[in-house]
C-alpha cells in the first residue's frame, strides 16, 4: 500500500508540472483529492491494514494529501497570475494617441487683459464702477475741465448724437458720475467702451475699450500715483518693469504725465515693438485738477486725488504680440482659440 | 512747433549733445516727437567752381568738365545742360554719401568722371529749402561761396526738432518760448532778444491812420506799426532757409517777415496794404447781418455777427485771426504797409474758424489764448526786420489799443503744501530757484509768486506743484502705495460678478467669445428682415458720422453675430460656437440718453450644431445662474428666425414671467443674405433679466436614504403636441413620489399612425422616509395616464 501512495504521489506530482489550464486543474484535484478520487480510495482501504500498519501509512497519506493540496494551490496561483498578465498585455493602449479634447471657449484676449487689470486693482482695494457709453457733453468733457469750444476737444475727435450728448470718449464720465455720487474715500477703477471717430486700421478703431482709475482721498500725494501704476505695471508686464513719468497736459488732471514702461520687447535696450526707445507709452495720468473735484462737490483745500487712463486695445497688442487691431474684433476662431 | 536748432541757439547755448537735449527737453514737459538732420545723409559732398567745359566725343548729351574743389581741379562727366563755366554748384566728391547712395569714381562712354554735380533732388532737399534752385538739372548758387566749402554750411544744413505742444502752452509754439524752457531745463541763461527799431519813415503813425475796439471782449488789444516805402522782394536765404524748416513756404519779404515773427514769436501778425483801407483806418467789430469777404486763398465767405472782424471804414478787411482779405492784400505794387499785431479771444478765433472752415497756423495759435503782452514785442521785432532787410521804413510810433490791461495775479507759495501734495522734500529755496528760472516774480516776503504774462496756464496751487515738479523731474518722486490711508475692501457687485458666471459658463459650453463693433449701418436691419415698422429699426443716430457704415448704435447685436459667423464660415472654417457679452442701445422718448441693455448673442454653425444644443447652452447658463422658474415657448413670428425652430424663453421674476431671449435656427433667408450656412443658430438674451432673476443662495438638501423606482412610460399622441406641455402634467399628476421625469425617446414613422407620434418618459419615484411598494407607483401611473388620455387624447404604447 505504501508503494502504491508513493506511485500516487509520484504521478499527480508529475501530472501537476504540465498542466497550463485551471480547469484540468480542478479535474486533477476531483481525480486525486475528491470524494471518489484515487487518494481518498486507497484511505477507504485502510481497514484491510495492521494495526501497526494503520497509523503509518496513514500519516503517509495526509503528508501526501497535505503536500498535493499545497502544490494545487501554487499552481493554481502562477495560472490564474498567468492569464491576468495575459489579459493586460491584450489591453495595452498607444498611450501616445491623442485625448479627447472638450473643446471649451476661450476668453477674448480683451477681456483676458482686463480681467488681469481688475485682479490687480481690487487687490489694491479698488471697486469697478460702470457708465453708460452714450454720455451727456456735460460728464464726457465740461465737468471735466474741457468747456466747449476748448482745444483740448480737438485732440478728441468726438461722435455727437446731439448738442448736449455724445458717444463718451473716455470713461471719465463714470469718475464724475462716481464723485458726485460718493463721498470720499473713493477709489474706483472705471472700464468700459469708447468711441472716437478714427477709421478703421491697423491701430486705430472708431470702437475700443479703456480702463481709468481714480483714487481721492485725505492726503493722497502724487508719489501715490507713482507707486500705483508702478505696482500695476509690475503686475502687468512683469516684475522686473520700470515705468517713466513724462510731463503732459491734459485738461482734468495737474499735473499731467505720460507713462511709459520699459519695453517688454527688449527690456529697454531697444526694438521694433518700442521703435529703438527702449520705453512704451502705456497710460495718461496725472493728480485731479481741482476744477474737476469743485465741480463734483469735493473740496480741493480738503481732500486730494489722483487719475489715471489707458487703452485696452494697446496693452494687448503689446502684451500678446499682435500687430493689427482689426484682428480683435474680425473675431477668427482660429484667433481666438490662440488666448 | 518745428524748431530749427539753431534758430534757437540765437536764444540759448545748447550745450549738450542733441540725443540728451531732446531727452531733457521731453522730460521738463515739451515732447520731442522727431529730429530731422538735413544733412544726414551728406557727406563729402563740397562746393565746386567749374574752370571748363568741354564736349564729349563719344556722347552728344555729356560734357566734360573740369571743376576746382578748393585745392584740386576734378574731371566730372555730366548730364546736365543747366551748367556753364564760372559756375559754383554743389559737387559729390568720390566717396560721398549721399540719400541715394555712394559715389564712386567711373567711366561715362569712355571718359572718366571723379565725382557727380548733385540737384536739389540728390541731395533731398526741397524748392522751399532752396528757392534758387532750377526746376531740373544741377543746383546753380547764385550767391558768390567760397570752392570747398563743405555744403552742409554752404546750405546752412541744420537739425529740426519737432516738439508736441499741449494746448496750455500756447508760449511754446515759438522759438523764443522753446528756447526759454530750453534754458530752464539745461539750467543756462536765456539770451533776452534786444530789439531796436529806427523809425526812419517819415511822419508820425497817429497822424496818418486810427485805430477803433468796438469789441473788446474778443479784442483784448490791437497794436499796429506803419511801414512807408515799402519795396516787396524775396526775403533772403536765411530766413527763407529757416522758414521753410520750420515749414513754412517763403513768398516774400513781408510775409515771409511776418511768418517769421510769428514762427519766433508766436504772435500771429498781418500786413495790410494800407492805401487801400477805405478811410486809412481799422476798426475792430463783429460782422454785420449779410457781410461777405473774400479771402486771401481766393473764396467768398459769408459772415455772421458772431465772427470777429478786421474792417476799414466801409468793409471788412480780414476775418480776425483766421485770414486776410483780398480787397487789402499786399501786393508788388504795395507802397505803405500797417501792420497788425493783436490778441484776439481763443474761443472767438476757433468757433469763427470752424464755422469759415478755415485753420490757419495763425488761427491755430489764437485758438489757445495768446498773451497780449507780446503783442509789441512782436510788432517792434517785425519792424527790426523789415528795417534789417531794406522791405521799407518804419513810421514813428505804435498804435497801441489795449482797453483793459490783464494783470497776472499773485499765488500763495507753500512749499510745505506742494511737498506734500507731491509727496517730496523739496526746499523752499529749491522752488524759488525753479520759479525764478522760470521768470515767475517771486516775493519771499509774502511768499507769493506771480506768473508771467505768457503763463497765463498757471492759475491756482496745483498748476505751481506742477512746475514744480516737472523742473524737479517725475521721476524723482519716491514712489508710495496710499500709504498711511483707511484701506478699502475691493469687490466687484453682484452683476459683475453674474458677468463672470455667465462668461465662464459659455467657455464650459465650448463657445468662443467675441467683441464686435457696437456702432453699426443702418442697412443692418434689412440683412435680418426686419419689418419696416419694428421697433428695433428706432436707433440712436450719430450726428457726425463717418460714414454710413458706422453711422447708428445698434439696437440689435444679431446682423453682427451673423457677421462673425460668415467671416469664419468663407474662411473655410467647419465649425464655429461664438458668444459675446455687450450692450444694445434703445432711444427713450423724453430722455436725453438711451437704455442701453447689456445683451448675452450667442451664435454656432457647423457640426454638432443644432437647436438643442443651443438650448442646452441656455439652459446650462440658467441652472449655473440658479435659474428655476422659466419657460420655453415656440415662437414663429420672428421674421429673421425659422418659424418651426424658434423659442422665446420667459423667466419668473417677482411672480411674473418675463420675456428674456429669443433663440432658434436662423430664416434661411435671412442665412443667405448674411453669407451663413443655412444652418446656423443664434440667440440673443437680456441679461439684466437674467440678473434679476439669479440667485446665488444655495441650501444643501438631504441625500435620499431610500431606494427609487423607476418606471418607463410610452404614450401616443398627436405630433403637433408640446414634450413640455406632456411634462408639466405628468409631473401636475405624478404626486409626492414622482421625483424626476426625463425624456428619452420620440418616434415618428413605421409602427406609429401617420399624424402620431410616439413619447417615452422616465419616470422615477421615492419616498423620503420609506421604501416604495409597486402599489404606490402603479396608482400614480394609472393617475397620470388617465390624465394624458383625457387631457391629450394620448393612449398607451
Ligand atoms: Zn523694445
Amino acid at each position: 500500500m505504501k508503494e502504491q501512495l508513493e506511485a500516487i504521489r509520484k504521478q499527480a506530482f508529475d501530472k501537476l508540472e504540465e498542466i497550463n489550464d485551471i480547469r484540468e486543474l480542478d479535474e486533477l484535484k476531483v481525480h486525486y483529492l475528491g470524494k471518489k478520487g484515487e487518494l481518498t480510495q486507497i484511505l477507504k482501504g485502510m481497514g484491510s491494514l495492521s494495526p501497526e500498519e494503520r497509523p503509518i501509512v496513514g500519516q503517509l497519506a495526509n503528508d501526501i494529501r497535505t503536500a498535493l493540496e499545497e502544490r494545487i494551490a501554487e499552481v493554481k496561483e502562477r495560472l490564474i497570475k498567468a492569464l491576468r498578465d495575459e489579459k493586460l498585455k491584450s489591453e495595452t493602449l498607444d498611450v501616445t494617441m491623442p485625448g479627447r479634447i472638450r473643446h471649451l471657449g476661450k476668453k477674448h484676449p480683451l477681456t483676458a487683459v482686463l480681467d488681469e487689470i481688475k485682479d490687480i486693482f481690487l487687490g489694491m482695494g479698488y471697486e469697478i464702477a460702470e457708465g453708460p457709453e452714450v454720455e451727456l457733453d456735460y460728464n464726457n468733457f465740461e465737468a471735466l475741465n474741457i468747456p466747449k469750444n476748448h482745444p483740448a476737444r480737438d485732440t478728441q475727435d468726438t461722435f455727437y448724437i446731439s448738442e448736449n450728448v455724445v458717444l463718451r470718449t473716455h470713461t471719465s464720465p463714470v469718475q464724475i458720475r462716481h464723485m458726485k455720487s460718493h463721498k470720499p474715500p473713493i477709489r474706483i477703477i472705471c472700464p468700459g467702451r469708447v468711441y472716437r471717430s478714427d477709421a478703421v486700421d491697423a491701430t486705430h478703431s472708431p470702437v475700443f475699450h479703456q480702463v481709468e482709475g481714480l483714487v481721492v482721498d485725505k492726503g493722497v500725494t502724487m508719489g501715490d500715483l507713482v507707486g500705483t501704476l508702478q505696482a500695476f505695471a509690475r503686475g502687468i508686464f512683469g516684475e522686473n518693469t520700470k515705468i517713466r513719468l513724462r510731463p503732459h497736459h491734459f485738461p482734468f488732471t495737474e499735473p499731467s504725465a505720460e507713462v511709459d514702461v520699459s519695453c517688454w520687447g527688449c527690456n529697454g535696450s531697444g526694438c521694433r515693438i518700442c521703435k529703438g526707445e527702449g520705453w512704451v507709452e502705456i497710460l495718461g495720468a496725472g493728480m485731479v485738477h481741482p476744477n474737476v473735484l469743485r465741480e463734483c462737490g469735493i473740496d480741493p483745500e480738503v481732500y486730494s486725488g489722483f487719475a489715471f487712463g489707458m487703452g485696452i486695445e494697446r496693452i494687448t497688442m503689446g502684451k500678446y504680440g499682435i500687430d493689427d487691431m482689426r484682428l480683435l474684433f474680425e473675431n477668427d476662431i482660429r484667433f481666438l482659440k490662440q488666448f | 512747433m518745428k524748431a530749427p536748432l539753431k534758430w534757437l541757439k540765437d536764444y540759448v547755448d545748447i550745450n549738450v549733445s542733441t540725443k540728451d537735449y531732446v531727452n531733457a527737453m521731453t522730460m521738463s514737459g515739451s515732447k520731442v516727437e522727431d529730429v530731422v538732420n538735413m544733412a544726414k545723409d551728406i557727406d563729402k559732398v563740397v562746393v565746386g567752381k567749374i574752370i571748363s567745359i568741354e564736349k564729349h566725343p563719344n556722347a552728344d548729351k555729356l560734357r566734360i568738365c573740369q571743376v576746382d574743389t578748393g585745392n584740386e581741379v576734378l574731371q566730372i562727366v555730366t548730364g546736365a545742360p543747366n551748367v556753364k563755366e564760372g559756375d559754383l554748384i554743389p559737387l559729390a566728391l568720390v566717396g560721398a554719401r549721399l540719400p541715394g547712395g555712394e559715389i564712386k569714381a567711373s567711366k561715362l562712354r569712355g571718359v572718366e568722371s571723379f565725382g557727380m554735380m548733385c540737384s536739389i533732388d540728390e541731395l533731398n532737399l526741397t524748392k522751399d529749402y532752396l528757392p534758387d534752385a532750377p526746376e531740373y538739372g544741377v543746383y546753380v548758387f547764385t550767391d558768390p561761396v567760397e570752392p570747398g566749402t563743405d555744403i552742409k554750411d554752404a546750405f546752412d544744413l541744420d537739425e529740426v526738432v519737432e516738439f508736441e505742444i499741449t494746448s496750455n502752452r500756447p508760449d511754446c509754439l515759438s522759438i523764443i518760448g522753446l528756447a526759454r524752457e530750453s534754458a530752464v531745463t539745461l539750467g543756462v541763461p536765456f539770451k533776452k532778444p534786444n530789439v531796436v527799431v529806427k523809425e526812419e519813415g517819415e511822419g508820425d503813425i497817429h497822424s496818418i491812420t486810427s485805430i477803433e475796439i468796438k469789441n473788446p471782449e474778443l479784442c483784448s488789444r490791437y497794436s499796429a506799426r506803419l511801414v512807408k516805402d515799402v519795396k516787396i522782394g524775396p526775403s533772403p536765404k536765411w530766413m527763407q532757409r529757416r522758414l521753410a524748416a520750420a515749414g513754412m513756404r517763403p513768398i516774400n519779404n513781408i510775409v515771409d517777415i511776418t511768418n517769421y515773427v510769428m514762427l519766433e514769436y508766436g504772435q500771429p501778425m498781418h500786413a495790410f496794404d494800407f492805401d487801400k483801407l477805405e478811410g486809412g483806418k481799422i476798426i475792430v467789430r463783429t460782422a454785420k447781418e449779410g457781410e461777405t469777404i473774400k479771402t486771401l486763398d481766393g473764396q467768398d465767405r459769408k459772415l455772421d455777427p458772431n465772427m470777429l472782424v478786421i474792417c476799414d471804414e466801409n468793409r471788412p478787411v480780414c476775418i480776425a485771426g483766421v485770414m486776410g482779405g483780398e480787397n487789402s492784400e499786399v501786393t508788388e505794387n504795395t507802397k505803405t504797409i500797417l501792420l497788425e499785431s493783436a490778441n484776439f479771444n481763443g474761443a472767438s478765433v476757433r468757433i469763427t474758424s470752424k464755422k469759415v472752415g478755415l485753420r490757419s497756423e495763425a488761427s491755430s495759435r489764437f485758438e489757445k489764448g495768446l498773451d497780449p503782452e507780446n503783442t509789441i514785442l512782436a510788432l517792434n521785432r517785425c519792424a527790426e526786420l523789415i528795417e534789417m532787410l531794406g522791405a521799407g521804413k518804419i513810421v514813428k510810433g505804435i498804435i497801441d489799443v489795449y482797453p483793459e490791461p490783464k494783470k497776472m495775479e499773485a499765488l500763495k507759495l507753500e512749499p510745505e503744501r506742494i511737498n506734500a501734495f507731491l509727496g517730496t522734500q523739496i526746499s523752499k529755496d529749491e522752488m524759488v530757484r525753479i520759479f525764478k528760472s522760470l521768470e515767475f516774480e517771486v516775493d519771499e516776503n509774502n511768499m507769493t509768486v506771480t506768473p508771467p504774462s505768457f503763463r497765463r496756464d498757471v492759475e491756482q496751487f496745483a498748476d505751481l506743484c506742477e512746475e514744480i515738479a516737472r523742473l524737479y523731474d517725475y521721476n524723482n518722486i519716491k514712489p508710495s502705495l496710499l500709504s498711511g490711508k483707511e484701506s478699502m475692501q475691493g469687490r466687484k457687485t453682484y452683476k459683475q460678478r453674474m458677468e463672470d458666471v455667465i462668461r465662464n459658463t459659455m467657455m464650459g459650453c465650448g463657445f468662443n467669445e467675441a467683441y464686435t463693433m457696437s456702432i453699426v449701418s443702418p442697412k443692418v436691419f434689412d440683412l435680418i428682415n426686419l419689418p419696416v415698422e419694428s421697433p428695433l429699426r428706432k436707433a440712436v443716430v450719430i450726428s457726425n458720422p463717418m460714414g454710413e457704415d458706422f453711422s447708428i448704435m445698434r439696437t440689435t447685436t444679431i446682423p453682427d453675430m451673423l457677421r462673425v459667423l460668415s467671416i469664419n464660415y468663407n474662411r473655410k472654417i467647419d465649425a464655429a460656437k461664438l458668444f459675446e457679452l455687450s450692450y444694445v442701445y434703445h432711444p427713450v422718448d423724453g430722455e436725453l440718453l438711451p437704455d442701453e441693455r447689456e445683451t448675452l448673442t450667442l451664435g454656432m454653425y457647423g457640426e454638432g450644431a443644432d437647436y438643442f444644443e443651443l438650448k442646452g447652452a441656455v439652459e446650462e447658463l440658467l441652472m449655473a445662474m440658479g435659474i428655476k422658474d422659466f419657460e420655453f415657448k415656440p415662437e414663429a413670428n420672428e421674421p429673421t428666425f425659422h418659424p418651426g425652430r424658434t423659442a422665446r424663453l420667459y423667466i419668473g421674476v417677482n411672480n411674473e414671467m418675463k420675456a428674456c431671449a429669443l433663440l432658434g435656427e436662423i430664416h434661411p433667408e435671412v442665412a443667405e443674405k448674411n453669407e451663413c450656412p443655412q444652418r446656423t443658430y443664434v440667440a440673443v438674451l437680456d441679461v439684466a433679466v437674467l440678473i434679476e432673476a439669479s440667485t446665488t443662495n444655495k441650501q444643501y438638501k438631504q441625500l435620499p436614504k431610500f431606494p427609487a423606482i423607476t418606471r418607463d412610460l410610452a404614450i401616443v399622441v398627436k405630433d403637433d403636441l408640446y414634450v413640455a406641455d406632456l411634462m408639466a402634467a405628468i409631473r401636475k399628476k405624478g404626486g409626492e413620489y414622482l421625483e424626476d421625469v426625463t425624456l428619452f425617446d420620440v418616434y415618428k414613422g413605421a409602427q406609429v399612425q401617420e399624424g402620431m407620434k410616439s413619447v417615452a418618459f422616465s419616470l422615477t419615484f421615492r419616498a423620503l422616509d420609506r421604501t416604495l411598494k409597486d402599489e404606490d407607483v402603479n396608482e400614480a401611473l394609472e393617475r397620470i395616464l388617465k390624465y394624458l388620455e383625457k387631457t391629450f387624447d394620448a393612449r398607451l404604447r
